[in-house]
């Protein structure tokens, strides 16, 4: 184990997966000389050369289309975006052709892909700076999507990323980048896609949420622990394909359930997860299912009271709790 | 650029009369299996079907340009080339009938599925060419597209990247005269598609695609300076599409008979059939013995393709992933079991 900062998670685990596989190569804006904006890829220009680190003209459909043909040769591409808000040119590529790739070639082809891209709000990124993009991919049959809370996770679930023999949008909270540190396994280790993870055990209340909110929801939880109120709190860490049996044995427990995600909340992930639930545990429930996700409003606001308004945070979390204990 | 500067196929021969009755048959055959494509379609007996009809010459010509080894990744009216790189008849008709086996091509064969959307194989191309530079092979990629596709960003975005990271890749657009109803000349300010190159630093050459010794001969240019790391050509092969943008069109709408009777002169068969009396190796006999062989050919795929037994249903929830996920498990388990009640599986 070593305690590791997010952000160095991913750069240790994407170097070493370079270093074991050769077929592994990083495509993307910035991602070589500079080391990316975020620094993610610092460092591997030098180590592995401007073959497989490569410093892609700004086209965000190309990036993904060419690490698409790639993938299909049978090489392992990284594609990285810039930020999450500017995936929106590749969409087409993503849904259309990887997601597609496998299905459309009976078995024939497959698009071993990751494209990576850090997404989410309240680090003053103003609107297309901020954006969380998984609901629209959530929706998408072919695609798995990732979105991990923790350093651990993050090396976990891209080794997993990278290996796995179909395309994987890898979402990374930027705020999660420097300021989240804790216990990385050392060596060869993965985290299954598509499995969540039990936080902390709780008996009065049931939250399910991903990505940063996992450690405001972790915070809240603390709080009403004070309070006299016990949580129970699951990290999806992958939000396609969901982990049904984990969402309805957490929901089952408690009986009351708080969906929470910094997502718009209308067609967010939430919306699965709670359709989910009343399809299956509909008479486990105590309560009413609650929802508290970013409002549906186009953007983030990038002035700092409007951003802390619009983002939910933990103070937010613990409120929408009391309320749902009280139910 | 100007019309005058497309390339012709020079006077002297430049590939062998074997070569051009090969090319011959070939064009002949495909002319067949298409006529009787858009046959079939009209029956009933096969789906929206894209015929490739007056474009022989610019596939055969420039598939037979390409090594075994080359990838290809085409668009949808690419019956011809695929044929010419291995695809067999019977897949191409399974393809247009909505069969699984249509997207497979044999073991080897290195054809990527149909491309339906509009230009987006063309990054592909470029994937495929980085990938073949990274592992250092003698391979290059070839994509296949039409006028339209030049004004997508996809084009666009491939061809830049291509060009700067001087990658073993032919970009072949068959100037066809027509996206759907809509004319080059509304495609694109510029006189020739090859233009576009010099916006990325890429060579362009302009071929009469109607000419199938000038395509041969362009194509083999641009695979041979593709493998030797001269990087990216940008092909147009000037050709004409004689029918409808695909069974579901009727191109009468929207151009004039009498463009269609002066593309017929221009009649790419045609053309070689006269290259062959040039050369004395047009003799009835042996044309004779072509269309009979090209006619036994093509009925004999179309029956197997009649022949393949009907599909499963549960095939339908196959290879959206490699294993498939529990939900999609469920979602497969309850249609099958609604199936089996007799009931509608539209629900």
């Amino acid at each position: 184990m070593t305690v590791k900062l997010y952000i160095d998670s991913i750069h240790d685990a994407l170097q070493e997966e370079m270093r074991r596989d050769q077929g592994v190569f990083v495509v993307g804006e910035d991602v070589g000389v500079r080391g990316g904006v975020f620094r993610v890829t610092q460092g591997l220009i030098e180590e592995f050369g401007e073959m497989r680190v490569i410093d892609a003209p700004l086209a965000e459909s190309a990036i993904v289309g060419v690490a698409i043909g790639a993938a299909a040769y049978g090489l392992k591409p990284v594609a990285e975006i810039q930020f999450a808000d500017f995936i929106l040119p590749a969409v087409n590529q993503i849904i259309s052709e990887a997601a597609k790739m496998r299905y459309r070639s009976n078995n024939d082809w497959s698009c071993p892909l990751v494209v990576r891209a850090p997404y989410g709000g309240g680090v003053h990124g103003a609107l297309y700076h901020s954006q969380s993009v998984e609901a629209l991919f959530h929706h998408v049959p072919g695609l798995k999507v990732v979105m991990p809370a923790t350093a651990a996770d993050a090396k976990g679930l891209l080794l997993s990323a990278i290996r796995d023999p179909d395309p994987v949008l890898f979402f990374e909270h930027k705020a999660l980048y420097r300021w989240v540190k804790d216990d990385v396994p050392d060596g060869d280790y993965t985290v299954p896609i598509g499995k969540a993870r039990l936080v902390r055990e709780g008996e009065d209340l049931t939250v399910i949420t991903y990505g940063l909110m996992v450690h405001y929801a972790e915070e809240a939880a603390r709080e009403l622990e004070k309070e006299g109120v016990s949580i129970e709190l699951l990290d999806l860490r992958t939000v396609s394909p969901l982990d049904r049996e984990a969402i309805l044995a957490a929901a089952k427990k408690t009986g009351k359930v708080l969906i929470v995600h910094e997502d718009n909340k209308t067609g967010g992930v939430g919306a699965e997860v709670s359709a989910i639930i009343a399809e299956e545990a509909l008479f486990d429930l105590d309560a009413p299912i609650a929802r508290l996700c970013g409002p549906d409003i186009p953007a983030m606001p990038f002035n700092p009271p409007q951003e802390r308004f619009y983002m939910v945070n933990s103070e937010k979390i613990a409120q929408a709790m009391r309320k749902l204990a009280a139910f | 650029m100007s019309v005058d500067s497309i390339r012709v196929s020079q006077k002297e021969p430049q590939v062998s009369t074997d070569m051009l009755q090969r090319m011959y048959e070939l064009m002949w055959m495909m002319r067949q299996l298409d006529r009787r494509a858009v046959a079939l379609q009209r029956q009933g007996r096969l789906g929206t079907y894209a015929p490739l009809e007056g474009q022989e010459a610019a596939q055969i010509g420039s598939a037979l340009a390409l090594r075994v080894q080359d990838f290809v990744f085409p668009s949808y009216r690419e019956h011809a080339v695929a044929y010419v790189h291995g695809m067999p008849l019977k897949r191409i008709l399974l393809y247009w009938n909505g069969r699984y086996d249509g997207a497979m091509p044999p073991e080897g064969v290195n054809l990527f599925p149909v491309s339906v959307p509009i230009a987006t194989q063309i990054p592909h191309a470029a994937g495929a060419a980085l990938a073949a530079k990274l592992r250092g092979l003698d391979q290059i990629a070839v994509t296949y597209f039409g006028d339209g596709a030049t004004s997508e960003g996809d084009f666009h975005e491939a061809m830049n990247f291509a060009a700067v990271m001087e990658l073993p890749l032919v970009f072949f657009c068959q100037n066809n005269g027509y996206a759907i109803s809509l004319p080059s000349r509304k495609q694109t300010k510029v006189q020739r598609i090859a233009e576009k190159a010099t916006a990325y630093g890429m060579e362009g050459v302009t071929v009469d695609g109607n000419d199938v010794i000038a395509v041969y001969l362009a194509m083999r240019e641009a695979v041979a300076k593709a493998a030797s790391g001269g990087g990216p050509t940008l092909i147009e092969a000037v050709t004409y599409r004689m029918g409808s943008h695909t069974t579901a069109d009727d191109a009468s709408r929207y151009r004039d008979a009498s463009e269609v009777e002066m593309w017929k002169a221009r009649d790419p068969i045609l053309r070689a059939e006269n290259a062959l009396r040039e050369r004395g190796a047009f003799s009835e006999e042996w044309v004779t013995q072509v269309r009979k062989h090209a006619e036994e050919i093509v009925t004999e795929a179309i029956l197997d393709m009649q022949s393949e037994p009907p599909v499963t249903l549960d095939q339908l929830f196959d290879h959206v992933y490699r294993d498939m996920p529990k939900e999609l498990a469920i979602q497969k388990q309850e249609a099958l079991s609604r199936q089996a009640k007799g009931e509608s599986v539209r629900g």
